[in-house]
C-alpha cells in the first residue's frame, strides 16, 4: 500500500476492484465502513461477482473477468474529456509533459513499437524521453502528431506477429528476466513542455492512447453497459468536479488484478488514473495492494522473488561481471528538466548493496574482493514460480524444500505439480498438518500399481504454529509488528528458524568436510547469532537493521555511531564496508533506541490515524509514501484539514504529522519532484525503457483464455509477452473446443487457504466446496442448488456442488451472451470434509493454466474458460 | 453459568411469590445494536459465540447458501441470515442480518414458561434461561415470536443467546460485540444504542439514498434489547423473516392477560365468598363433638398364669 488501512478512513471515494476486503481482509475493511459512516465516503465495487463487498457499495458493476485495463483506461479517458483531473499535480508531479523520442509507436494494433515476433520481446529503445530542455511554448505544428506514427512502416513485425495471434504468446526459455544487455539510458536532460501541447508529450499521447476506450469500448470488453460505466466513471472523478483539489479517492486491490497474464498492467492503469486525478501521496488516496497474508509483505520485502535481493535490489545477472559493473547497471542517473530537482534516492543504491553483502558475508566481505561480491548468485534466467514445477516436471530440478505453503495447491495446473514432485527425488515439508504437497502421492487417480513406481522420497517436518512463534508481521501497511509467542510448539514440533538453521549448519559441516563446487558462499556466510542452531528472530530482526562496523559520523546531521552501535536509519548507510544491514528498508526498526517494531504508543495527535509510536512502518517510519505530493507546489497541503506535511519557511524544512518522505530542506522553490525514489522525481505516466517488458502505457489484452477477439486488435489478442509452457500438460482452451463460460477464483472468509480445512470451526462455517452458478445459465441447464456440477478446463476437470444465484448475471460481451462461474479455492484433498469423503477430492487449480504475467510472472488464476455440466 | 450476583433479577417465570432482592439495585437497561447496512457477513460473532460458550461443534450441510445453516440451534445461537434481494427497479441487494434472541422487554418465552424460574429477566433487559430449571416442555418455543430458544433432545432443555449475561455482569460486552471487525454492532445502555441506532438511520435516508431506513424496536412487544437498523424498515421481513409486528401467541397471551386475571378474579371471588359466608353464616360454630365409638382398649396380652 502507498498508504495505510486507517488511512482509508481519510477517505471521499473508494474504488474496489481485483479485490474482496469485506470477505478477505475483514478487519481492515472496517476503515472502509469508517470512511462510510463517518465522512459519507462513497464505495464503487467492480467485481465479476457480487460479493460481500459489493454488499456494502453505493455502486457495483459486474465485470467480465480479465477486463480491468479496459475499465480503468475508459475511467482515464473519461476523467481526461471531462477536466476531471488535477492540472497543477499533472505538469508538476507527473512526467506528462515530458515529450517522448520519435518513433514511438501506440499500439494501435496491439504492438508498441519495437516488437520482436522472434523473441517475443520488445527492442525499448524507443519507449524513451526526448532529450533537449524546456520546449514549452514553441509546439511544433498538429500536423508533426500524425507523423509520429509514420515510423510504422519500418517495423514490419508487426503485420507477421499480428497475423500470428496466439501462436506468438511467449516461448519457453526465452525473454530472460535479468538477462538482457543494459538497455539505452535515460536522457539526463528531458525535453518537456509544460503546455501539454507538444503532440509527443506523455500527456498528449496518454489521451490519444485511452480516446480508444470510449464508453461503448468499454461495455464490449467488460460487458459493463455503457449507462453504467459512465455513472461509475462520473462517481469517482466526481472529486475533481469544477477544478476542486481538496476531495480524496482511494484504489483498492488485491490479487484479482495480479493474478492475469497483464496484472502488472491493470496495477499501472489505477496508478495512472491516481496520478492523474492527484490521488498520489495524499491521506484517504494512493494506490493500495492488500496482501493476502498476514506477513505476504515482508516476504516480498525479503526477496520472496527470484530476481530482487532484500530491499527489491536487482539480482546480478551474468553480464555484471564484478560490483562496479553490477553497480553501473542498477543504480539509476537522473534524468529530469534541467530547471527541476530530482532527489533520485536508489543513486545510494551502492550503500545498500555493499551493507548487504557485509550482512551475508561478515568479515568474509573485503573491498578488496570486491565485498564477496562474486558469491552471489548470477541470475541467467527466470526461476518464478511456475518455472519451478516446469523444471522439476521436466526432470530438471530433483529436491523441493516447502515451508508455510502448500505448493501442489497453490499453482496453476496442480496436475503438473503432482506429476513434476512424482519425478523429485526428494521433498521436504515443515507444516503443522499433513498437506497436499507432503501427500502428493495421496492425490486421486494414483493407484497402488503406480504408487510403487513413485521413488521422490517425502520428509515432513513438524513446525511451530503462527501462535507458537514470536517475530514480526509486516502488513500491508508496511507496518513491522512484533508478536510474542502466546505457546510453546507442542511435542516435537520446532520453530522454523531452528529447522532452517539446523539444515544450514549441517550443510556447512558438509561443504567444510567434503568440499564442492564452489564452497565460500557457504562457509563464508555470516552466522554470528548467540545460539548458532536456534537464532533467536530479535538478533535477526537487528542484523536486518544493520550497525556500525566502525567509528562512523554524519557531517551533516551530526549523528556519530561507535563501532557495534545499531544504525538509527538507512541514511547512514556507507558503500566502504563500514556499516551492514540486511535490509536498507527496515534499518531504523532496531536502533540504539531499542526496538521499534515492539513499540504499543497509542497517541495520534494529527486524528488522521498515523499511530507515530504504535510499531514502525518503512521507510523510516512514514506512513503515507510519497507524502511531498499532498502539497501544492509551494508546499501548501492541497487540503487544509487533512495536513500530512507542509514547508515550514521559519525552520526552512518540510515538517508535519507523518515523516517527510522527502529531502527535508529542499525548498519547494527548487522544484524537486515528491517521487524521489524515480530518477525523474515524478510520477511515471509514461513508462520508459526497461520498466515494463510489455509496454509503457497498459493496453487492453483479453486472458490467454478469452470468450472473444480483442475488440481493439483482434489480430493482437493476447498480451504479446505473456508466457506460455509447452509441456504437453501445458494445453489452453478455446470456445470452439467448447469452453465457453469465464471461470474465475476466489477466497472465502470463512477459509484461509488451504488451512483451515482442518479445523472444524471453520468446516462447520463451510463444509463442503462448490461452484457459484448465474441463476439464468443453472435455469437452462436444469441444474439446481446443492446439484453436483462437473467444471472442466482443457487441463481437468472439477467437480462440486451447485450454488445457483443472482449474484452473477449473464452479461452481453462484445455483442455475446457470456456467463461467468466462479468457484472458490479452499480444498484439495486431505481435510476433514475430504477425509469424510464428503469432496471430490479436486483441487480447483486443476483447472486454471499455466501462464504468467511478463512482469511479476504471476500466473492467470483468474478469467480461463471452462465448461460445465451435471456430475 | 457464569456468576451473576451483580444482576438484578426482574421477572422470574411462573414464580408465584416476591423476587429475592428486588429493586435494591438501579439497573441500566442493555442493548445491542446490530446496523445491518455495515454488516459484512464475516461470522465472526458465530464463531465468538460458539467459542465464547464453549459449544461442541457440528456438521453442517451445503444449501446452497452462503449461510452457516437454516436456523439457529441449540449449540448456535447466533447466524447471520443470508438473503439475495432483487428489487422492482432492478438494483440488487445481499442482505446480512445477525439473528439471535431479541431479549424483549415482554419476553413471550418468560410468559410462556410454566416451570419457576426457568426463564428469568433481569433488570438490565437480559432475559436468560436456567437450564436447571427448565422442564423440557418446550412451551417457551412456541411464546417466542422471532423463533429462537432450541431444544437440545439428549439433555432435554432449551437453550438460547445470554446476551452474555456472565460477561456482562462482569462489565465486559458480549462476545459477538467483542469480535465484530466493522464495527456494525454496539452495546450500551437502551437510550444510547437508540440514539446511535437513528443517527445512523438519518445518515441513511439523507446521505445513502435509503428513504426507508430506520430503527427496528418493536413495541408490540413492549421494544426489544437487541435493535436493528435496517435500509428499509418498512420491510423487515425481507431480512429472512424478521417479523413486521412481533407479537407474542395469542394463547399465550390469553394465557397471561385472559385466563390469569380469570383466574385471579376466581379466586378472588372465593375469597369474596369466604368473606361473605363468614359475614353472614357468622363464625364456626360450636359443632356437637362427633359421636366416637370407644374403643376398648385391647386386652393386655394373656400372661401365663402361673
Amino acid at each position: 500500500m502507498t498508504n495505510g488501512w486507517i488511512d482509508i478512513k481519510n477517505t471521499d471515494m473508494m474504488l474496489i476492484m481485483g479485490g474482496n476486503p469485506a470477505e478477505n481482509h475483514p478487519c481492515g475493511f472496517k476503515w472502509a465502513v469508517e470512511a462510510k459512516r463517518n465522512r459519507n465516503a462513497k464505495i464503487i465495487v467492480v467485481d465479476p461477482r457480487f460479493t460481500r463487498t459489493a454488499s456494502q457499495a453505493d455502486l457495483f458493476l459486474q465485470i467480465r473477468a480479465g477486463a480491468d485495463i479496459a475499465f480503468l483506461g475508459g475511467v482515464i479517458n473519461y476523467a481526461l474529456q471531462n477536466n476531471r483531473t488535477a492540472k497543477e499535480y499533472l505538469v508538476n508531479y507527473t512526467n506528462a509533459a515530458f515529450i517522448i523520442k520519435d518513433g514511438f509507436k501506440l499500439p494501435d494494433d496491439g504492438l508498441f513499437s519495437g516488437f520482436d515476433p522472434a523473441t517475443n520481446s520488445y527492442n525499448k529503445s524507443t519507449w524513451n524521453y526526448e532529450e533537449g530542455g524546456n520546449l514549452t511554448g514553441k509546439t511544433p505544428p498538429v500536423a508533426a502528431a500524425v507523423k509520429t506514427d509514420s515510423d510504422e512502416d519500418t517495423e514490419p513485425a508487426h503485420v507477421a506477429s499480428a497475423s500470428a495471434g496466439h501462436e506468438q504468446v511467449g516461448s519457453h526459455g526465452t525473454a530472460a528476466g535479468g538477462a538482457t544487455p543494459a538497455p539505452a539510458a535515460l536522457p539526463p536532460n528531458v525535453a518537456y513542455d509544460l503546455d501539454l501541447q507538444h503532440p509527443r508529450c506523455v500527456y498528449q499521447l496518454l489521451k490519444q492512447q485511452y480516446s480508444r476506450y470510449t464508453p461503448e469500448m468499454v461495455e464490449r470488453i467488460t460487458g459493463i453497459p455503457q449507462a453504467d460505466f459512465v455513472k461509475a466513471a462520473d462517481l469517482y472523478t466526481s472529486i475533481r468536479k469544477d477544478g476542486s483539489v481538496k476531495q480524496v479517492g482511494t484504489i483498492i486491490y488485491a490479487v484479482g488484478w495480479t493474478q492475469h497474464s497483464f496484472g502488472t498492467q491493470i496495477i499501472r492503469t489505477a496508478a495512472m488514473l491516481q496520478l492523474l486525478m492527484g490521488n498520489v501521496g495524499r491521506a484517504g488516496g494512493g494506490v493500495n495492494a492488500l496482501r493476502g497474508h498476514s506477513n505476504i509483505q515482508g516476504a516480498t520485502d525479503m526477496a520472496g522473488i527470484f530476481d530482487v535481493l532484500p530491499g527489491y535490489l536487482k539480482m546480478p545477472n551474468s553480464s555484471d561481471k564484478d560490483l562496479k559493473t553490477y553497480l553501473d547497471r542498477v543504480t539509476p542517473k537522473t534524468a529530469k528538466p534541467g530547471e527541476w530537482e530530482s532527489f533520485n534516492y536508489y543513486s545510494n543504491t551502492p550503500k545498500f548493496a555493499v551493507s548487504l553483502l557485509k550482512a551475508f558475508y561478515g568479515d568474509a566481505a573485503t573491498k578488496e574482493n570486491d565485498f564477496a561480491f562474486s558469491y552471489l548468485p548470477k541470475i541467467d534466467r527466470r526461476y518464478s514460480w511456475t518455472e519451478i514445477w516446469d523444471d522439476m516436471y521436466r526432470g530438471g530440478i530433483k529436491g523441493f524444500y516447502a515451508f508455510g505453503m502448500n505448493g501442489v495447491m497453490i499453482g496453476p495446473d496442480s496436475q503438473k505439480n503432482i506429476d513434476a514432485l512424482k519425478k523429485a527425488d526428494f521433498v521436504v515439508v515443515c507444516e503443522i498438518y499433513p498437506d497436499e504437497t507432503s501427500g502428493f502421492w495421496q492425490a486421486p487417480g494414483i493407484t497402488a500399481d503406480e504408487l510403487k513406481t513413485i521413488n521422490t522420497t517425502v520428509y515432513r517436518l513438524p513446525g511451530a504454529g503462527f501462535a507458537e512463534k514470536d517475530g514480526t508481521f509486516v502488513n500491508s501497511a508496511r507496518w513491522l509488528q512484533w508478536k510474542n509467542a502466546a505457546l510453546p510448539p507442542p511435542g516435537d514440533c520446532r520453530l522454523d528458524q531452528d529447522i532452517l538453521a539446523q539444515i544450514f549448519l549441517k550443510i556447512r559441516e558438509l561443504y567444510k568436510n567434503e568440499g564442492g563446487k564452489f564452497p565460500d558462499p557457504i562457509l563464508h556466510a555470516s552466522w554470528s547469532y548467540t545460539l548458532p542452531d536456534h537464532p533467536s528472530l530479535s538478533e535477526i530482526a537487528k542484523e536486518l537493521n544493520g550497525k556500525a562496523l566502525a567509528d562512523i559520523s554524519d557531517d551533516k546531521t551530526g549523528v556519530s555511531l561507535k563501532a557495534g552501535q545499531q544504525l538509527p536509519g538507512f541514511a547512514m548507510l556507507r558503500d566502504d564496508g563500514t556499516t551492514m544491514s540486511g535490509n536498507w528498508l527496515y534499518s531504523g526498526s532496531w536502533t540504539e533506541a531499542g526496538a521499534m517494531i515492539q513499540r504499543r504508543g497509542t497517541e495520534d495527535p494529527s486524528g488522521q490515524g498515523i499511530y507515530p509510536n504504535w510499531a514502525w512502518s518503512w521507510p523510516a517510519n512514514r506512513r503515507v509514501l510519497y507524502n511531498r505530493a499532498s502539497c501544492d507546489v509551494s508546499g501548501k497541503p492541497w487540503d487544509p484539514v487533512r495536513r500530512q506535511i507542509w514547508w515550514n519557511e521559519t525552520a526552512q524544512k518540510w515538517v508535519g504529522n507523518d515523516v517527510p518522505d522527502f529531502k527535508p530542506d529542499s525548498k519547494p522553490s527548487e522544484h524537486m519532484g515528491p517521487f524521489i525514489m524515480l530518477p525523474e522525481g515524478v510520477g511515471r505516466l509514461f513508462v520508459p525503457l526497461s520498466g515494463l517488458a510489455d509496454g509503457p502505457f497498459p493496453e487492453h489484452y483479453e486472458p490467454i483464455e478469452s470468450p472473444i477477439a480483442n475488440p481493439l486488435h483482434p489480430n493482437q489478442s493476447n498480451n504479446p509477452i505473456a508466457k506460455k509452457f509447452k509441456t504437453p500438460l501445458d494445453k489452453y482452451g478455446t470456445t470452439q473446443e467448447g469452453y465457453n463460460l469465464v471461470c474465475t477464483t476466489y477466497r472465502l472468509t470463512e477459509h484461509y487457504h488451504y488451512w483451515t480445512k482442518n479445523n472444524p470451526m471453520n468446516v462447520e462455517l463451510v463444509p463442503e466446496p462448490f461452484v457459484e452458478i448465474p441463476t439464468e445459465l443453472a435455469d437452462e441447464m436444469g441444474i439446481r442448488g446443492g446439484e453436483k456440477v462437473k467444471v472442466t478446463s482443457i487441463r481437468s476437470n472439477y467437480i462440486a456442488k451447485a450454488m445457483v444465484t443472482k449474484r452473477i448475471k449473464s452479461m452481453m460481451v462484445d455483442g455475446k451472451k457470456t456467463y461467468q462461474i466462479g468457484i472458490p479455492i479452499h480444498w484439495g484433498f486431505l481435510g476433514i470434509s475430504e477425509d469424510e469423503g464428503r469432496t471430490a477430492k479436486t483441487p480447483v487449480n486443476l483447472l486454471t493454466p499455466t501462464v504468467t504475467d511478463p512482469n511479476a510472472y504471476t500466473p492467470e488464476f483468474k478469467g480461463f474458460l471452462v465448461k460445465l455440466e451435471k456430475a | 453459568m457464569g456468576d451473576r450476583t451483580t444482576l438484578q433479577i426482574q421477572q422470574i417465570s411462573a414464580h408465584p411469590g416476591p423476587i429475592a432482592g428486588e429493586g435494591m439495585q438501579r439497573q441500566e437497561q442493555v442493548c445491542k445494536l446490530i446496523d445491518t447496512t455495515t454488516c459484512i457477513g464475516c461470522k465472526a460473532c458465530e464463531v465468538a459465540c460458539v467459542e465464547w460458550n464453549d459449544m461442541p461443534f457440528q456438521n453442517t450441510m451445503f444449501d446452497n447458501t452462503y449461510q452457516t445453516m437454516p436456523d439457529t440451534n441449540w449449540n448456535y445461537w447466533n447466524l447471520i441470515k443470508f438473503n439475495e434481494s432483487e428489487h422492482s427497479d432492478g438494483s440488487f441487494a445481499w442482505l446480512m442480518r445477525k439473528h439471535q434472541c431479541m431479549h424483549c422487554a415482554d419476553p413471550g418465552c418468560l410468559r410462556a414458561c410454566p416451570s419457576d424460574g426457568a426463564i428469568v429477566q433481569y433488570a438490565n433487559g437480559i432475559v436468560d434461561f436456567q437450564q436447571e430449571n427448565c422442564i423440557g416442555c418446550q412451551f417457551c418455543v412456541s411464546g417466542c415470536p422471532f423463533n429462537i430458544p432450541k431444544f437440545n433432545p439428549s439433555t432435554k432443555k432449551v437453550y438460547k443467546c445470554t446476551l452474555c449475561s456472565d460477561r456482562v455482569s462482569a462489565g465486559l460486552e458480549p462476545a459477538c460485540i467483542k469480535s465484530c471487525p466493522t464495527g456494525c454492532l454496539h452495546f450500551g445502555t437502551k437510550d444510547d444504542m437508540k440514539a446511535m441506532a437513528e443517527k445512523r438511520a438519518t445518515q441513511l435516508r439523507d446521505v445513502s439514498g435509503f428513504a426507508g431506513a430506520g430503527v427496528y424496536d418493536p413495541d408490540t412487544i413492549g421494544g426489544t434489547h437487541v435493535i436493528y437498523v435496517l435500509h428499509d424498515v418498512t420491510k423487515p421481513e425481507k431480512y429472512g423473516n424478521l417479523p413486521a409486528k412481533p407479537r407474542i401467541p395469542l394463547s399465550f397471551t390469553i394465557w397471561k392477560s385472559v385466563f390469569k386475571p380469570i383466574g385471579l378474579f376466581g379466586a378472588m371471588l372465593g375469597f369474596v365468598g369466604v368473606v361473605m359466608h363468614y359475614v353472614f353464616e357468622g363464625p364456626r360454630r360450636e359443632q356437637p363433638a362427633p359421636p366416637i365409638k370407644q374403643i376398648d382398649p385391647p386386652p393386655p396380652p394373656a400372661g401365663k398364669e402361673n
